[in-house]
């Protein structure tokens, strides 16, 4: 692709400024930018030479309408090619470079390899979690959590687990008609069938006419860490965090 | 905490055992419920031992789910299933796993490739590989990834070649002990083909074969001064391969340029050939080059399908081919030696073969500037999607190309990386690429498709059973004598194995391109094929 031309170099500064992006829409942001962003842009945004979308490297929007527009209609002559996104879609991604910028601006304080060892360690986190192939795929995997989420809702995460909890994160207990219990992460669901990852990481299809009680549990399935971590070693778990930023290319 | 949520994290198993290692896809076959390889088993049958659907019952077939896929696209897929779920790609490389019973998602993993992707006939793919709990695809831009089937998060992704100079990967990856085994599409570019063979854990590549040879490599002095650099031989199906003698078997695509032959003198090794390469190290065994020198596309891209049986009066290993060339062959996979080859449709090219197998080329077959008319055309006898095997009848069925004719000319071709390097521009009565319309106005002297059912053991023709259009679909057959296959006239057919008869059809309203497969699903027996846009599941009402 042709440097100049890339998508950061339409952007202005002054552009990912706007309105707030709750938790969900960032993360479907970031799917958004991953399917269609990275193979020119890089997971970080920076692969382009010259061009920084995280660093704010922008020269000519002046508000979110003209980068839709430019995102929508891509730029004749170069590699930039029109996006067809779904309004939702647009506004998701557009939430998304927000945040990358904010995390440019505001890195995470913190030392990654204590926050690694704590992760592994003393936190028990690859109990539930998983990145980059190691730890259960019954909670959220983190391997791209970097990506997905600024520092300070990771934090919140940390020690409020409870206080955001995007839908697909939620559990779901079942019981059906010959009284077998199935617990599991939400992965799906419709009026006649549920769709989830069990505790022993089985993919589960439920009918629910077949199912004698069926219920999604409200809240987050993780414990608070407040108290149990120093805040120093928050601190590190969150920097280690804000590093996942998904799997490289060899 | 809660109650819930401490039984949870105390329930989670530390220490999970993988669900698919090498072992189950050895012994696939004593697990008909699922379909954990491209076709069915290494052995490259397309046969499922399931038998719940029988002759008797299959005019009650009716439709269970439909996946509809967000692709204009050709949807050339044939889905795994693996205890319950089903994987599956949409192009150009989305991947997804649905309950194998409702068809509903349990997750989706989005992959936009690069936008400036060239391939021949259609940014498409055809199929995935599974080894414990990790998928494999490759992709049109070229890379290779491996996805957790559990969550379809990305585990790592390998560069495998040069999507600007249009190397592609298209095909499902063949998996064997812990390697991943893929190689590049692209023949009609110039590309310069080989297989290669990935960890399956770190993505990292552990050997090479190149199938067309550089300077010190066997086979390289059959390529005239330079030519080999843009040779071909792509890869664009999926190989077999035989556990017992730890050897893979892979059909190679048309050298390059595909009918300009005047610029690389020679047999142009490995091109339309079949290699049996060891497994472990990639280093090649023996080959068999159905067309040498070929001036026609006409790629062995056709699925090698490997069965033992009386030959002579021995029991054999063999290795059977319905090729694009318009033979169907019998090697003997050990040895590699040539044993048999039959004309399955009407051909112009060859007069026989030698006391080694090698064909012996008719005079004056070569495309020139003017134009010369040869049987099979273009898009030969048959070609990539899948002929299936049957033990119970011992009839190799192929998607047949009946009869037709192509005008094959030639121009000097020059090489641009990244554009198209064909020599030629053939022409022929019946449509090459796809049918784009619904109104079907063929004429039975520009040829037919069919099904064509023959001895596997003598290449006689048993039964034909005609389509209304030359066909893209594979063929499934079952325990049960039942086949299963699709046309370009957009319907989908349910025959008698033994003889051809017409069973039940279903109008499905797009192209059928892919090889239909077989599983089982809450105790009942589905058939699953792609369709237009769509991948439709049937089972007995």
């Amino acid at each position: 692709m042709n440097s100049h031309f890339a998508l950061a170099s339409i952007l202005a500064g002054s552009v990912l400024c706007a309105q707030q992006s709750s938790l969900p829409d960032l993360e479907a942001g970031a799917r958004v930018f991953e399917a269609n962003c990275t193979t020119c842009h890089g997971a970080a945004g920076d692969a382009v030479q010259g061009i920084d979308l995280a660093g704010g490297k922008f020269k000519r929007v002046a508000t979110d309408e003209d980068l839709a527009r430019f995102i929508a209609k891509g730029i004749p002559g170069t590699a930039m090619p029109p996006f067809e996104f779904l309004p939702r879609q647009m506004t998701s991604l557009l939430g998304y470079l927000r945040g990358l910028r904010e995390s440019s601006l505001h890195p995470a304080a913190g030392d990654p390899a204590r926050g690694q060892a704590l992760f592994e360690g003393k936190g028990g986190c690859l109990g539930c979690h998983r990145v980059n192939g190691k730890g259960s795929r019954l909670g959220p995997d983190l391997s791209d959590i970097g990506l997905i989420r600024p520092a300070s809702a990771l934090e919140q995460s940390i020690l409020e687990p409870g206080a955001v909890v995007p839908p697909e994160y939620l559990f779901c207990r079942a019981v059906t008609r010959e009284g077998v219990i199935v617990t599991g992460r939400r992965l799906n669901e419709d009026p006649h069938t549920v769709q989830l990852i069990d505790t022993k990481e089985r993919l589960v299809s439920l009918s629910k006419p077949d199912l004698r009680e069926y219920a999604l549990l409200t809240g987050s399935q993780m414990p608070s860490y407040r108290g149990r971590l120093t805040s120093e070693e928050v601190t590190d778990l969150v920097k280690f965090l804000t590093t996942r930023k998904g799997i490289a290319t060899r | 905490m809660t109650a819930v949520r401490a039984w949870l994290l105390f329930a989670v198993a530390a220490c999970l055992r993988a669900q698919v290692p090498f072992e189950r896809l050895v012994n696939a076959v004593k697990e008909p419920q699922n379909w954990l390889t491209h076709s069915g088993t290494y052995n490259g049958w397309q046969h499922s031992t399931l038998d719940q659907i029988t002759r008797e019952n299959a005019g009650s077939l009716r439709v269970q789910w439909i996946f509809q896929s967000r692709t204009a696209e050709k949807f050339e897929t044939t889905p795994l299933v693996v205890d319950g779920v089903m994987y599956l790609t949409e192009p150009p490389n989305n991947v997804l796993a649905l309950d194998a019973a409702t068809g509903r998602a349990f997750w989706e993993f989005t992959y936009r490739p690069a936008p400036s992707t060239r391939l021949c006939c259609g940014v498409l793919n055809r199929g995935l590989a599974i080894l414990d709990d990790t998928l494999f695809m490759g992709t049109v831009d070229g890379y290779l990834l491996a996805i957790d089937s559990k969550s379809g998060k990305l585990e790592w992704k390998t560069h495998v070649a040069d999507y600007t100079k249009a190397y592609a990967l298209t095909h499902a990856p063949l998996v064997v002990k812990n390697k991943v085994i893929v190689g590049p599409a692209g023949g009609e570019y110039g590309i310069r083909g080989f297989l290669a063979a990935y960890d399956a854990r770190t993505g990292n590549e552990v050997w090479r074969f190149n199938t067309v040879p550089g300077p010190g490599e066997s086979g390289h002095e059959t390529w005239g001064g330079d030519s080999w650099k843009n040779g071909g031989a792509p890869i664009w199906t999926t190989g077999t391969y035989d556990p017992d003698l730890n050897l893979i078997y892979w059909g190679t695509g048309n050298p390059g340029p595909d009918y300009n032959g005047d610029v690389r003198p020679g047999d142009n090794l490995y091109s339309s050939s079949v290699v049996a390469l060891d497994a472990d190290t990639g280093k090649l065994i023996w080959h068999y080059q159905f067309t040498p020198h070929d001036e026609w596309d006409w790629d062995s891209s056709e699925v090698p399908v490997l069965v033992d049986m009386e030959w002579q009066g021995r029991s054999r290993k063999l290795l059977l081919m319905a090729n694009r060339n318009g033979f169907f062959y019998t090697l003997d996979r050990v040895t590699g030696r040539f044993l048999q080859a039959k004309a399955f449709v009407k051909q112009t090219w060859n007069g026989g073969f030698d006391e080694n197998g090698r064909p012996i080329r008719l005079p004056n077959v070569s495309p020139t500037k003017e134009g010369r008319v040869m049987f099979p055309g273009q898009q030969g006898g048959t070609n990539w999607y899948n002929p299936s095997y049957s033990p119970r009848t011992e009839m190799f069925y192929i998607p047949a190309w009946v009869d037709y004719y192509t005008t094959y000319n030639k121009f000097e071709p020059e090489y641009v990386p990244g554009r198209q390097y064909t020599g030629g521009a053939p022409r022929s009565d019946v449509l090459g690429g796809s049918r784009d319309t619904r109104l079907i106005h063929t004429r039975v002297e520009g040829g037919y498709g069919a099904v064509r059912a023959l001895d596997a053991l003598t290449g006689e023709l048993r039964w034909e059973f005609k389509m209304g259009d030359v066909t893209d679909g594979g063929i499934l057959t079952t325990a049960a004598d039942l086949l299963f296959t699709g046309n370009r006239d957009q319907y989908f057919y349910a025959l008698d194995a033994r003889n051809g008869a017409l069973l039940w059809k279903i109008y499905l309203g797009g192209n059928i391109r892919s090889g239909a497969m077989s599983y089982q699903a809450g105790g009942k027996q589905y058939i699953a094929v792609a369709a237009g846009s769509g991948l439709f599941t049937f089972a007995i009402r």
